[in-house]
């Protein structure tokens, strides 16, 4: 009896935690599968579902959904190149301030810390201009080189307090080996630090995959910005298709969330026991 | 493998000593080098422009003509309520899901799976989504409401203070199961000896929380707690997305009013709207960078 009352008390939280999870994604899943106009009576499940809007979307055949599957590769190969570069430059950083103890490597880690704790859209501004008087606006490197600067931060900083968990001696065996810096990275630092650079990896993917407001200050032309922007663009108008902006939006969010699911184990062991070491 | 090493390199002596010296002559090379591609990212990224937007911002003037603007002081406001309101709700709420996620069951482990979905998908598609339930006219909730009552329901993003309210609930809806994970994985590392203990003495619920729990979380609380306040602080999407600083301006955060400036194109107000933020912010940055860099 008492077991039974404990697990009642659960569920008491469990299922309003459930709803509040879930409520908006299944009111996105539910516009996407209505048809044009059913979505709006407010039923908890449409009388005639359907995959037209995803037809329609895939298509192309809306004005609002010309560049669709353009803006899905820029999407994606923003996303990538952010990832990679991301990964490569706090890699090395993480490496030389960690294992090689590079002189000035305190400082440099308390910038990128400082660099950390500024709110993104109140850098997104001097951003903006910067790139306005580099020339790169309305190119796609202004967004893959301002995305990386957001997320190399963060990534330096896990990467790092992952290596110094590393036992010190293999640098000392190194040493003695007569181990050359490179020689250190690619065959003790990296297969070691695989699991965080995963998750540093995907992190900064998801991160530029999912960022709005960058993209749409540094990229305007239609053929160059991201989903993102492509999305935030039917705001603009009264007239706007709801239920295929619903689908176009299921279908951005879907890869973020495999991806996550895919590198979970990464993701929660790296990212979350860096921020919890207070 | 480490100790025959040490154990050769003793047999050899000081020529190893020597070179093991040069070694590291080469790897402070070596890690200048790679610390190049960071330090370029910093400088042109980072620095210049963060350098570029003092200078943007450095006439008097745009300062009075900011504190002039009743959208800023309104602004101004609505962040203060949001930081405050927003994410002491975010971080208690937080704070009690990790303890329910913290209980070893299979179906809160599968709900833990689910849970994290808002975090771990943009913004964009679910916050439209929420700003179509809260349509007055079609809107699923109104219509819940209509059913039930036979009443219109508010007209929720038309009202400052709703609108302001849900924008904060949509901030929250987003980031507390980042949160919770984080707060879940510090519970965790308690150890369970310290419950076990209690629990033979006969501790209830109320005395393990304060007696074992909130010690060993209270430092992990405060540094979550400051950076979410950074993250608040740059928090565009919650405003812009859902009331886009309406009605008449009155929503605005200071995340979303630089950009309403940028619009105006007034990037010397946008800027100065950004450095009035510094001295609050600044050594609270500090703080945490001496926090974090330990």
């Amino acid at each position: 009896m008492r077991k039974y009352l404990t697990e009642a008390r659960l569920l008491l939280v469990g299922i309003p935690v459930l709803f509040w999870t879930l409520i908006p994604i299944y009111h996105l899943l539910l516009f996407a599968i209505s048809p044009k106009e059913a979505g709006f009576q407010g039923k908890l499940w449409p009388d005639h579902p359907t995959l037209r809007n995803f037809e329609l979307v895939f298509g192309q055949k809306h004005h609002y959904l010309i560049n669709f599957w353009h803006q899905m590769w820029n999407s994606i190969l923003i996303a990538v190149a952010v990832g990679v570069l991301t990964l490569f430059v706090a890699t090395a950083a993480a490496f030389a301030i960690s294992r090689l103890r590079v002189r000035g490597g305190r400082i440099i880690m308390n910038m990128a810390l400082l660099t950390y704790f500024v709110p993104a859209a109140f850098l997104a501004l001097p951003m903006y201009k910067a790139m306005g008087t580099y020339g790169l606006l309305n190119s796609q490197w202004s967004l893959i080189l301002a995305m990386v600067t957001v997320a190399t931060p963060y990534a330096i900083w896990v990467l790092k307090q992952a290596a110094d968990k590393l036992p010190l001696e293999l640098d000392e065996a190194a040493i003695i080996d007569g181990a050359t810096a490179p020689q250190l990275f690619r065959h003790i630092f990296v297969p070691l630090m695989t699991p965080s650079m995963m998750a540093v990896g995907t992190y900064a993917l998801l991160l530029a995959w999912n960022e709005y407001l960058y993209a749409f200050l540094l990229l305007s032309r239609d053929v160059d910005t991201t989903l993102a922007v492509a999305l935030g663009a039917f705001l603009s108008a009264d007239d706007s298709p709801w239920e295929l902006l619903m689908t176009a939006g299921f279908i951005y969010a879907l890869p973020p969330a495999a991806i996550y699911y895919a590198f979970r184990r990464y993701m929660a062991a790296d990212l979350t026991s860096g921020s919890v070491k207070s | 493998m480490a100790s025959t090493l040490t154990a050769s390199a003793d047999e050899a002596g000081i020529p190893v000593a020597a070179s093991a010296a040069s070694r590291l002559a080469s790897w402070q090379t070596w890690g200048a080098i790679l610390l190049t591609p960071y330090l370029l990212v910093f400088f042109v990224f980072v620095l210049y422009p963060v350098a570029y937007g003092f200078w943007l911002g450095h006439n008097p003037e745009s300062y009075v003509e900011l504190f002039e603007d009743p959208i800023f002081i309104g602004a101004v406001v609505n962040t203060a309520i949001f930081l405050i309101v927003g994410i002491n709700i975010k971080m208690v709420i937080a704070l009690l899901l990790s303890g329910f996620f913290a209980i070893p069951r299979w179906w809160i482990r599968s709900l833990g799976l689910l849970f994290i979905i808002p975090w771990a998908v943009p913004s964009i598609p679910t916050i439209l989504s929420l700003r179509f339930m809260l349509n007055p006219e079609w809107g699923v909730i109104n219509q819940v409401i209509y059913n039930l009552t036979f009443e219109d329901g508010p007209n929720w993003l038309n009202d400052p203070s709703l609108g302001l309210t849900l924008a904060i609930t949509v901030h929250i809806w987003k980031s507390l199961p980042f949160w919770t994970l984080i707060l879940l994985s510090g519970r965790l590392a308690i150890s369970k000896e310290m419950y076990e203990a209690a629990a033979i003495d006969g501790a209830t619920a109320p005395q393990r929380f304060w007696h074992i729990t909130w010690p060993s979380m209270r430092q992990l609380y405060l540094t979550c707690t400051i950076l979410s306040m950074f993250f608040t602080l740059g928090d565009f999407n919650s405003v812009y997305l859902l009331t886009g600083g309406g009605p008449a301006d009155l929503t605005h955060v200071l995340a979303t009013l630089g950009i309403r400036y940028i619009r105006l194109d007034r990037v010397d107000l946008a800027m100065a709207s950004i450095i009035v933020a510094l001295p609050l912010m600044l050594p609270l940055m500090i703080f945490m960078m001496r926090r974090l860099s330990r």
